[in-house]
């Protein structure tokens, strides 16, 4: 919406590269301007408590929003995460109420730490099972995340016959004492999840760049059968990518347990969406080869400033969703008229040229 | 131009075609007469389908005027032509496989008995009547995935006629046609011909134009190079308006010595997904410093050779030897690290990522050579390589970081031949190298193909053009149907022996089929 209306006042002069410079820029525009509109209209919108609470919010949306960033540059898709987030919630939460019941009499317990690595492994191994769905099996990666979905959720579900896992303060004996830090703790007065974001993103943004996995990423999704062709083992790639998605995916169901210091088998429903709508806001290009973490941040930001801002504004979360679905498609459509812009002034170019 | 008893019945005025990164067909007029067989022929990428298309209205002219029956027309669809009566069979068959026979023949235009839906016995009945014509001895009702690729073309023929075309556009119709089957289609023409229909003839094969033409144009470089009655004509003079006077800036050969084997297949085969094999029992040897051209025309299976040798068809059968080690890792990527390397023919679809920038796509496949504490991906040592190969190939590019959509179709090729290169292989299989491109590009390409011969590299190239494989190659190797029917030193090689071993294979095979029942 903003973006439109602020591309919409330039005169298309100097062959549209004004144009096409806005439009490139035009979710950084879209940041400013909701930035902008919530701190007239929205009382309190920037002090520092709500700047922090929000970034907690965004903080959450923007893992699942960085693993789903790889996937969709891939040609794919991930519809499992929010799922994720709940059965490694859950996993979490079980294992510091409950342990593991060894069944000849004795209960391992875990201290902490090794609770959080076990849950990242499940949510890694959750993204394997989606990976080799899709390259040995062949399953298309909407159906395959689809199905994973339903049994990830159905697995929360019974881990504790639907009920809540609550109270996760642990036992000083067991040392599974401590779970509340990473949801609540600070480090040089931000929250633990934003440092762990700032990290996770950093790195993302490392790999896509300076690591051969990065470029293969791009390469498999902008071209297929040229990245084969040019010996990349694209299955390969593919499981990286949806055992990330899995990472993030568990990295936020452990934040959110840590947070509410209580697991609930429905958590994380529907996360899924809000991680694409961040992705394809920020740029990434549904049918592949085009994304960047960076962007995507800033997407996950303009999302999440966007429904903070509005519940501020006492606005009704019906129309809530409205606008977030209009911001959405204006994203998309502002992209295609991007990617046509550009496709017209090179072959006008080359024409040129002869 | 002589028209005595024909009048035109579509021009196009001065129309030029540009993709993106290439010029397909530059300033090209042409007039197409009514009632006879209007000849279009040219190298690969001279720009013949691509004015064929934009009769049939599947591209639309990036200048120029179509003209029918002398007034402008503008068709923005193939539905749009065909309204105006032109039918186009194309190269690459457009039909549902998983449709009847009669389903396809009135795709869109279905006899339907108002809303009690189609009339599936009225069309099988008239679809009957249009194959019988052809006497193709197919019933409307099989399935055309059912049917061998030369039945299927008589489908797409059968098609187009139902649709009572006044304009009739063939591209290679007879490329996967036994010699019955041509005789049929020919008699046909005739037909067609005699009831005022204008037909579009596209074909490689010079005999059959002399044959059934009665124009011929002939296209080079996506431009018109000669116009004429086909009466008054032979065929020494197309090869000549083909290749052009001025003969291609071909690379000198400089002598060197051959070294030892370099890459050995033996008894390559492959499956072909409609019954039989796409490449046939092939062997075939190449020694270090040696140019080897594989001569064949369209579907003799090149490409597949190429493609079992890298290890892109897991059905593939046989082995293949680089440097006297066989590899028996029959993937992609392995190949490639010990020794392999392939050009692909199509470079939008195999040879690049288009999204990715010049300077990626070269570092695409030898991205671990650059890698710093077995992850880091060390920009000085990528960017110096690029440089280097930069030059080397003399590849036009103002900066390796802009995208490699926004160079010429030359300079795409080259960059396709640098990735290649940069993993540093023993053998090289180029597969149309020269397809698409300019006339300096193709220099440049050829030169560095000597010039990489003379550094030790076996190079194995595919062309389907005659002048390229004679001028080129060490040794020459005609494919045909699958098979090599002929290896000749250069020295021995002339164009008549080349062009006969082309079309041996389709003939010496029906013959096998019948040996192999007996």
């Amino acid at each position: 919406m903003t973006t439109a209306t602020a591309t919409e006042k330039v005169p298309a002069v100097d062959g549209g590269s004004i144009l096409l410079t806005l439009m490139k820029l035009r979710t950084f525009i879209a940041l400013f301007a909701v930035i902008a509109f919530f701190s007239v209209f929205a009382p309190n919108f920037l002090s520092t408590a709500n700047i922090i609470l929000m970034s907690k919010h965004v903080a959450l949306n923007a893992f699942l929003a960085m693993g789903m960033t790889f996937v969709i540059i891939t040609g794919g898709i991930d519809l499992s995460v929010g799922s994720i987030v709940g059965l490694c919630g859950m996993v979490a939460g079980g294992l510091i109420l409950n342990g593991i019941d060894l069944q000849i009499g004795y209960t391992m317990y875990f201290n902490v730490v090794e609770v959080c690595l076990i849950t990242l492994a499940v949510g890694i191994v959750i993204g394997a099972i989606n990976g080799l769905l899709i390259t040995r099996l062949n399953v298309a990666p909407f159906i395959a995340t689809l199905g994973t979905l339903y049994v990830a959720r159905g697995f929360a579900l019974l881990s504790s016959d639907g009920q809540t896992f609550p109270n996760l303060v642990g036992k000083e004996e067991l040392a599974t004492t401590g779970f509340g830090f990473l949801g609540s703790g600070r480090i040089i007065g931000l929250p633990v999840s934003i440092w762990i974001l700032i990290v996770v993103a950093l790195a993302a943004a490392y790999v896509a760049k300076y690591v051969p996995i990065g470029r293969q990423i791009f390469a498999v999704g902008g071209n297929e059968r040229a990245a084969r062709m040019s010996g990349i083992r694209v299955d390969r790639v593919k499981m990286f990518v949806y055992m990330f998605s899995g990472f993030c995916a568990a990295i936020v169901g452990i934040v959110i347990s840590s947070e509410l210091m209580a697991s609930h088998p429905a958590t994380g429903n529907s996360f899924e969406l809000n991680a694409i709508a961040a992705a394809v806001l920020g740029g990434t290009s549904m049918s592949g080869g085009r994304g960047t973490i960076g962007g995507t941040i800033i997407g996950a930001f303009v999302i999440g400033i966007l429904s903070d801002g509005l519940v501020m504004m006492g606005v009704s979360s019906f129309w809530q969703m409205v606008i977030k679905g209009i911001v959405i498609i204006v994203a998309v459509v502002v992209d295609q008229a991007q990617r046509r812009l550009q496709q017209q002034v090179t072959l006008m170019q080359l024409a040129k040229k002869g | 131009m002589a028209a005595e008893t024909h009048d035109t019945i579509l021009k196009l005025d001065d129309v030029t075609k540009v993709y993106s990164g290439i010029v397909a067909v530059k300033h090209a007029s042409l007039e197409l007469k009514r009632g006879a067989v209007n000849v279009l022929v040219g190298e690969n990428g001279a720009g013949k389908s691509t004015l064929m298309r934009m009769i049939a209205g599947v591209e639309k002219p990036s200048l120029g005027r179509i003209l029918l029956d002398g007034k402008e027309v503008e068709f923005n669809s193939p539905a749009d032509a065909q309204k105006h009566g032109i039918g186009m069979v194309f190269q690459e068959l457009n039909l549902f496989g998983n449709l009847s026979v009669a389903e396809n023949i009135f795709a869109t235009r279905e006899i339907t008995r108002g809303i009690r839906g189609i009339d599936h016995k009225a069309q099988v009945a008239k679809a009957n009547i249009f194959l019988d014509k052809l006497d193709a001895g197919i019933s409307a009702e099989t399935m055309v995935e059912d049917l061998p690729i030369g039945q299927q073309q008589l489908v797409e023929i059968a098609k187009a006629i139902s649709l009572d075309t006044r304009i009739l556009i063939l591209d290679e119709p007879t490329s996967a046609l036994s010699a019955a089957e041509v005789d049929i289609l020919f008699k046909v023409i005739g037909e067609l011909k005699a009831q005022g229909v204008a037909i579009v003839y596209i074909s490689h094969r010079l005999e059959e134009l002399m044959r059934i033409g009665d124009y011929i144009t002939v296209l080079r470089d996506g431009q018109i190079t000669g116009q004429a009655m086909v009466r008054d004509i032979d065929t020494r003079w197309i090869v000549r308006s083909m290749i052009g006077s001025d003969a291609k800036d071909f690379a000198k050969s400089v002598d060197h010595k051959l070294g030892a084997e370099a890459f050995r297949a033996e008894d390559i085969c492959l499956p072909r997904r409609t019954g039989g094999l796409a490449v046939d029992h092939l062997s075939i040897s190449v020694k270090s410093g040696e140019v080897m051209g594989i001569y064949g025309l369209m579907g003799a299976g090149r490409s597949e050779f190429f493609e079992c040798v890298i290890g892109q068809h897991a059905h593939s059968t046989g082995k293949i030897f680089v440097a006297g080690e066989e590899i028996v890792a029959r993937d992609t990527s392995t190949r490639i690290r010990k020794g392999l390397a392939l050009i692909p023919e199509d470079r939008q679809r195999e040879g690049l990522v288009q999204v990715l920038s010049i300077a990626s796509n070269l570092t695409l496949a030898s991205l671990e050579k650059f890698v710093k504490f077995g992850f880091h991906i060390s920009g000085e040592r990528e960017r110096s390589a690029i440089k280097e190969q930069v030059r080397n190939l003399s590849i036009k590019a103002p900066n390796p970081d802009f995208d490699v959509t926004s160079m010429s179709g030359g300079n795409q090729q080259k960059v396709v031949i640098g990735k290649a290169l940069m993993t540093n292989p023993k053998v090289l299989l180029m597969d149309e190298p020269s397809r698409g491109i300019d006339v300096g590009a193709k220099a440049d390409v050829f030169r560095t193909m000597r010039r990489l011969a003379g550094e030790g590299l076996a190079i194995l190239f595919s062309t389907s053009d005659l002048e390229e494989v004679m001028a080129l190659s060490d040794r020459i190797a005609v494919m045909s149907n699958g098979r090599i029917t002929t290896i000749l030193d250069r020295a021995d090689a002339t164009e008549e022996l080349i062009v006969k071993a082309a079309s041996e294979g389709h003939k010496s095979a029906e013959h096998k089929t019948i040996g192999d029942i007996a």
